[in-house]
């Protein structure tokens, strides 16, 4: 399916994946980026809701685009993305309330995502349905390869596990600071880095 | 003028009415569900607040409201109070199981906490909530620094704040339990 307007759909999964990254490239979401990377099971049951979030509410603007008025549509954004947001919220204190008490404010705290927000005026606002539903699927496995990246980092060094489960030996002393806040910074700042040089790297050889 | 205010804003307006009857749908469905989940969640910590508990209910003394632990025979064996109150981060929540005449601690869990990891967060282990077990009830429990004597409690290097937090908070749901209970006996 062409649009005149803008990117495939197939275009607009892929972007969002690496090219548009919305945690390396675009630098949004930093909030629960940097706060529910500690471990992988919360960082990526915070990647699951987003991506719940972002998937009904691109397809619902999709749906309502040709009613929107401009200076009405960030409202309209808002209010479809708090609906979405409550809904996971309710979700996950009904079927994992373990993992509800850890993410604590962080799952109501997805309706100021600016991932959400942006895609929905980028993408869903403008073009079909299908174009919204791909965008956001590749947006959403580009903000859980993000999150993923930086969890993995700072659960192993943090408390030499992956997922809970035990991967260096005992005998390793577990960097307290990887789990406080600061470690979240550290490893977004070098990651980050990381990314770009080997970005730059590959610009400057001749493909 | 007023019309076109209406023709701008009834998007608004229809999305607004459509979603707020989809989220009340939602907490019919689910409400109870995640009521239940909070109760479970305190209840199942009853037997190991109030040790050979075999069940446990909610109950009301003298306007507070606890939870009953009984034997099989639905004696009562002691008492969980839910108890909360600023800590280091945030607020906390703890419960507190007593004897059935509330003249000792059967034991303390943390129910809910976001006090700094690898520090304040070390009040959830039971080595160190294990102290508050057996202290009695009469006086105050006293935050020491070194080590423990009768009815006191030590520190946590690096968490004097969190450590003091949950003994004041002790304190305070015990003595106003105590006072409770009595006025439920006058």
């Amino acid at each position: 399916m062409n649009n005149a307007n803008g990117p495939t759909g197939l275009e607009r999964f892929i972007n969002g994946i690496l090219p548009e990254n919305p945690t390396y490239r675009q630098v949004l979401g930093m909030c629960p980026t940097l706060a529910v990377t500690a471990g992988m099971a919360p960082a990526m049951t915070m990647a699951g809701a987003v991506m719940f979030v972002l998937i009904c509410a691109n397809i619902m603007i999709s749906i309502i685009r040709p009613l929107l008025k401009p200076h009405l549509r960030i409202l309209v954004f808002t209010l479809t993305i708090a609906a979405f947001v409550t809904l996971a919220d309710r979700f996950l204190a009904a079927y994992m309330y373990e993992m509800s008490k850890q993410l604590g404010p962080y799952v109501p705290l997805i309706i100021v995502n600016c991932i959400i927000i942006c895609r929905c005026e980028v993408c869903a606002s403008k073009q079909s349905v299908r174009a919204a539903a791909a965008d956001a699927l590749g947006q959403s496995f580009g903000f859980a390869l993000g999150l993923a990246s930086i969890a993995t980092v700072r659960e192993i060094l943090g408390s030499g596990c992956w997922f809970g489960l035990r991967v260096l030996p005992d005998a390793w002393p577990g960097w307290v600071v990887m789990i406080l806040p600061p470690g979240a910074f550290l490893t977004l700042g070098l990651l980050m880095g990381a990314v770009n040089w080997i970005a730059q790297a590959r610009k400057a050889s001749p493909a | 003028m007023r019309l076109q205010y209406i023709k701008e804003a009834w998007l608004v307006l229809v999305l607004g009415v459509f979603f707020g009857g989809a989220l009340a749908g939602v907490h019919y469905q689910l409400g109870d569900r995640i009521s239940r989940n909070k109760l479970a969640d305190t209840l199942s910590q009853v037997p190991m607040l109030v040790s050979g508990s075999a069940d446990s209910e909610p109950a009301q003394v003298g306007g507070m409201l606890v939870y009953r632990a009984m034997d099989e025979a639905g004696q009562t064996l002691g008492w969980v109070l839910p108890a909360g109150g600023p800590g280091f981060a945030d607020r906390l929540e703890l419960l507190i199981g007593l004897d059935a005449r509330a003249e000792k601690i059967t034991g303390l869990y943390v129910l809910d906490q976001k006090e700094t990891p690898g520090l304040g967060n070390r009040i959830v282990e039971q080595i160190w909530r294990g102290q508050f077990k057996g202290t009695q009830t009469d006086r105050a429990i006293k935050l020491v620094k070194t080590a423990p004597g009768e009815n006191q409690v030590q520190a946590i290097t690096g968490a004097t704040i969190s450590s003091q937090s949950v003994t004041d908070i002790v304190n305070r749901s015990v003595r106003d339990f105590r006072a409770a209970m009595d006025e439920a006996n006058k």
